[in-house]
C-alpha cells in the first residue's frame, strides 16, 4: 500500500516536472553541474593517486636516488678550460654500502651522453655505465636479447643494452643483436633491448631515460675515464665526475626515511661543497599526494559550492511553485490530505528534480574526465563508489533543499488556500 | 423560529450548539459566526442564504472540519471536532465529507480519472480498485467517455459533474456545496441541481451555501443568515 504511494507520487512528481520543461531543464542545471564536477573531481583525483602509484612502482619505494650536482660557486665561476671536480665518488659508494645496515646493495651510475651509430643511423645516446643490479632495481621488460650480467663486468665485455625508442630511432631490430654500435670512438656489441618507460611528471623523475644505452661501469672507466669534456660556444670545459648516480635500495622502506638523513649526513661531512643532491622518491610520493589533497579540497569546494547554488536554484523554483499550486494545496487538504501526505508530495517532487539532474550529472561526469584525459593526458579513472556518492548527494540535495518548501505547502490554510487565485 | 429550538435535540448527523467563529485582525476581533445552534439531521438537504460577510462561509468550513470552533461545541458523527487534530480532521474529511466548489477546484494537471480518483488515493486504494470506482463514478455523472481528459478540456457543467464524482468517491455521509450552480448558466445549473436532489434521495446528507433563492428552492430546509447569526429557518 506504501509502496503504490511512493510509485504515484513519484510518477505525479515527474507529470509536474514534464508540464514545465524548461523550468526543470534550468532548474537541474546547478545539480548538473554539481554532480558533474563532483564525479570529474574524483576521477582526477583517482587517476592522479593511481600515476603516482604507478611512478613509485616504477621508482621503488625502497629506493633512494643520490645524483651528483655542480656545486653553486663552481658554476657561477666562469674560468675557462679549468676542470671542475665534483660529484659523488666511488668511496662514497663503497662507504654507503660499508656503514649502513639497513642498506640492502647499491648501484652505481655513471652517464657519458655519446652519438651512438648504429650502420647509417645516429642518435645522440645517454650512455649510462653501470653493473647489471641496476636491472633489478630499475626493472624494464626485455624486449630482444638480454641484459647486462655479472659476466659482462668480470669479462670487461663491450656489450650495450639499448631502449625499445632508441633501437627505434637507429632502427635496430631483434635482427641487430649482435650487431656493432659505435659509441663515440668505441666499438661496443649490441646484446639487449629493453623497454623504455617515459614516466616524468612532476617531482617524480625515473632514473632512467628513452635515449639509453646501458654497459658495464668499469667497460665505461677504462675506454671514457672519468673526465668529460664539453665544447660549447667558443668555450670548453672539463669535468671529472666519477658517478651521476648512486641508486641505494633500503631492505625495509620504513628505513627508507632514517637512511636517507644518514647517508645525507655522512656526505656532508665529506663533500666540502654541496656537489650532490638526494631524492627519495617515497617523500615525494608523499609529498605529490599532500598536493593531491590540496587539489581536492579545492575541487571540492567547487563542486560543493556549485550543489548549494543548485539546491538554493532547487529551492527558489520549488517555493514559486507552492505558490503557483497553493489551489491544488487547498483541495488536496480539503479532500483529506495529511500534513505529512503534501509534505511527501512535494518532497518527492523535489528529489525526483534533483536525481534526475544528478544522472544527468552523472552523465557529464563520466564525458569530462575523458575530455580532460583527451586533451591534457592527464591520467583520470573514475570510481564506482562516486556514481553511487553523486546520486546520494543529488538525492540529499532534494531532501534538504526541498524541505522548507515543502513544509510551507504543508502548513497553508486549507480554507485560505482554496481560495487562492 | 428561532435557532436555539433546534439546538441540543442530538439526533443529526451534525450538531452545532452555540458556536462561535472569531478572527484576530490587528487589534480587533471579527466575530464571523455568533452562538450559532443548528442541527443536520441524517439525509437531511439544507440551504444556507446570506449576503456575504453574513457568516455563511465560515458555518460551511466549520461543518467541512476545514476549521475548528472558536467557542461551543461542533459534534460531527458522534466525535467533537473541536478536541481533534489537524491529522484528525483530516480523517474525517477523508471519511465522512465530500466538497464541491463554486469554482469547480479540479486538479488542472490531473486528467478526469486521476481527480476522481484523489480522495481514494489517500484513502489507499489499490491502483486497479480505484481506477474501477473512477470509471463507475463517471459512469454515474454521465462522463465516462471523458476519463483521459484534463479538465480545461471539459466545459463548466462537465467540469462540475466530475467534481461531484470525486465527492462521491469515498461514499461520504455528509456533501457540503458551496455556490454549486454560483458559474454555472441556469440550464446547466438545473441539471447540476437535480443531481444533488438525486443524491439526496439515495440519503446523502447535503449542506450547500447559496445565495440565489430559486437555487435555494431545491432544497428542504433554508436557513438564512445575516451577521453571524441565523436570522430565519424555512422548512
Amino acid at each position: 500500500m506504501k509502496n503504490h504511494r511512493v510509485t504515484r507520487n513519484v510518477m505525479l512528481g515527474i507529470k509536474n516536472l514534464l508540464l514545465h520543461k524548461l523550468r526543470s531543464l534550468l532548474t537541474m542545471l546547478g545539480v548538473v553541474f554539481g554532480v558533474g564536477s563532483v564525479i570529474a573531481m574524483l576521477a582526477v583525483g583517482e587517476g592522479a593517486s593511481k600515476e603516482a602509484l604507478e611512478e613509485i612502482r616504477k621508482l621503488g619505494s625502497h629506493n633512494i636516488i643520490l645524483h651528483s650536482q655542480k656545486p653553486v660557486d663552481e658554476v657561477n665561476e666562469n674560468t675557462r678550460r679549468r676542470l671542475s671536480i665534483y660529484g659523488l665518488t666511488y668511496d662514497d659508494e663503497a662507504r654507503i654500502r660499508a656503514t649502513f645496515d639497513s642498506v640492502k646493495r647499491t648501484v652505481p651510475v655513471k652517464i657519458i651522453r655519446q652519438d651512438g651509430r648504429l650502420k647509417s643511423r645516429t642518435l645522440e645516446l645517454r650512455v649510462v655505465a653501470t653493473t647489471p643490479d641496476w636491472f633489478d632495481l630499475v626493472p624494464r621488460p626485455v624486449l630482444a636479447g638480454r641484459v647486462l650480467t655479472e659476466r659482462d663486468i668480470r669479462a670487461r665485455s663491450d656489450a650495450v643494452v639499448i631502449t625499445e625508442y632508441g633501437a627505434r630511432r637507429l632502427l635496430a631490430t631483434e635482427n641487430s643483436i649482435g650487431s656493432n654500435l659505435r659509441l663515440g670512438g668505441q666499438y661496443f656489441e649490441v646484446v639487449g633491448i629493453v623497454q623504455s618507460e617515459s614516466g616524468q611528471s612532476g617531482d617524480l623523475q625515473t632514473p632512467d631515460q628513452e635515449v639509453d644505452a646501458y654497459i658495464p661501469l668499469n667497460v665505461a672507466r677504462e675506454r671514457f675515464g672519468d673526465t668529460i669534456t664539453r665544447r660549447s660556444a667558443g668555450s670548453r670545459s672539463r669535468e671529472r665526475v666519477e658517478l651521476h648516480q648512486v641508486i641505494v635500495e633500503v631492505d625495509d622502506h620504513l628505513d627508507v626515511p632514517a637512511t636517507a638523513t644518514g647517508i645525507e649526513a655522512m656526505l656532508e661531512r665529506f663533500h666540502k661543497n654541496i656537489d650532490f643532491r638526494l631524492s627519495v622518491p617515497l617523500a615525494l610520493l608523499r609529498q605529490t599526494q599532500a598536493t593531491q589533497r590540496v587539489f581536492n579540497v579545492v575541487l571540492g569546494s567547487i563542486a560543493a559550492i556549485s550543489l548549494l547554488v543548485g539546491g538554493i536554484g532547487i529551492m527558489n523554483i520549488m517555493l514559486a511553485s507552492v505558490t503557483e499550486r497553493t489551489r491544488e494545496i487547498g483541495i488536496r487538504r480539503a479532500i483529506g490530505a495529511k500534513r505529512r501526505q503534501i509534505v511527501g508530495q512535494f518532497l518527492i517532487e523535489t528529489i525526483v528534480l534533483s536525481t534526475v539532474g544528478g544522472l544527468i550529472g552523472i552523465l557529464a561526469g563520466v564525458g569530462i574526465p575523458s575530455l580532460i584525459t583527451y586533451f591534457t593526458e592527464m591520467p583520470t579513472s573514475i570510481p564506482v563508489y562516486a556514481i553511487f556518492l553523486s546520486v546520494g548527494i543529488s538525492m540529499g540535495v532534494g531532501m534538504l533543499f526541498g524541505i522548507y518548501p515543502a513544509l510551507r505547502a504543508a502548513r497553508l490554510d486549507p480554507i485560505v488556500a482554496l481560495r487562492h487565485e | 423560529m428561532s435557532a436555539a429550538s433546534d439546538g441540543g435535540s442530538g439526533a443529526g448527523i451534525a450538531v452545532f450548539d452555540a458556536v462561535s467563529k472569531f478572527y484576530d485582525v490587528g487589534d480587533s476581533r471579527v466575530e464571523a459566526l455568533k452562538q450559532v445552534s443548528l442541527v443536520f439531521e441524517r439525509g437531511s438537504f439544507t440551504a444556507i442564504m446570506g449576503s456575504s460577510g453574513s457568516g455563511k462561509s465560515t458555518l460551511l468550513n466549520l461543518l467541512g472540519c476545514l476549521d475548528r470552533p472558536s467557542e461551543g461545541e461542533y459534534v460531527l458523527e458522534g466525535q467533537r471536532v473541536a478536541d481533534l487534530d489537524d491529522d484528525a480532521l483530516s480523517n474525517i474529511r477523508l471519511s465522512y465529507l465530500g466538497f464541491i466548489f463554486q469554482s469547480f477546484n479540479l486538479i488542472q494537471q490531473l486528467s478526469v480519472q486521476e481527480n476522481i480518483e484523489v480522495p481514494l488515493y489517500y484513502l489507499g486504494w489499490e491502483p486497479e480498485r480505484s481506477a474501477a470506482r473512477a470509471r463507475e463514478l463517471a459512469a454515474m455523472v454521465g462522463l465516462e467517455e471523458r476519463l483521459q481528459h484534463r479538465p480545461s478540456e471539459l466545459s463548466g457543467g462537465q467540469q462540475q459533474r466530475v467534481a461531484i464524482a470525486r465527492a462521491l468517491a469515498n461514499d461520504p455521509q455528509v456533501l457540503l456545496a458551496d455556490e454549486p450552480t454560483g458559474n454555472l448558466d441556469s440550464k446547466t445549473g438545473a441539471q447540476i441541481m437535480q443531481m444533488l436532489e438525486g443524491l439526496n434521495q439515495d440519503g446523502k446528507t447535503i449542506v450547500m451555501v447559496t445565495h440565489e433563492p430559486d437555487i435555494a428552492e431545491h432544497a428542504g430546509r433554508q436557513v438564512v443568515m445575516s451577521d453571524g447569526r441565523i436570522e430565519s429557518i424555512q422548512e
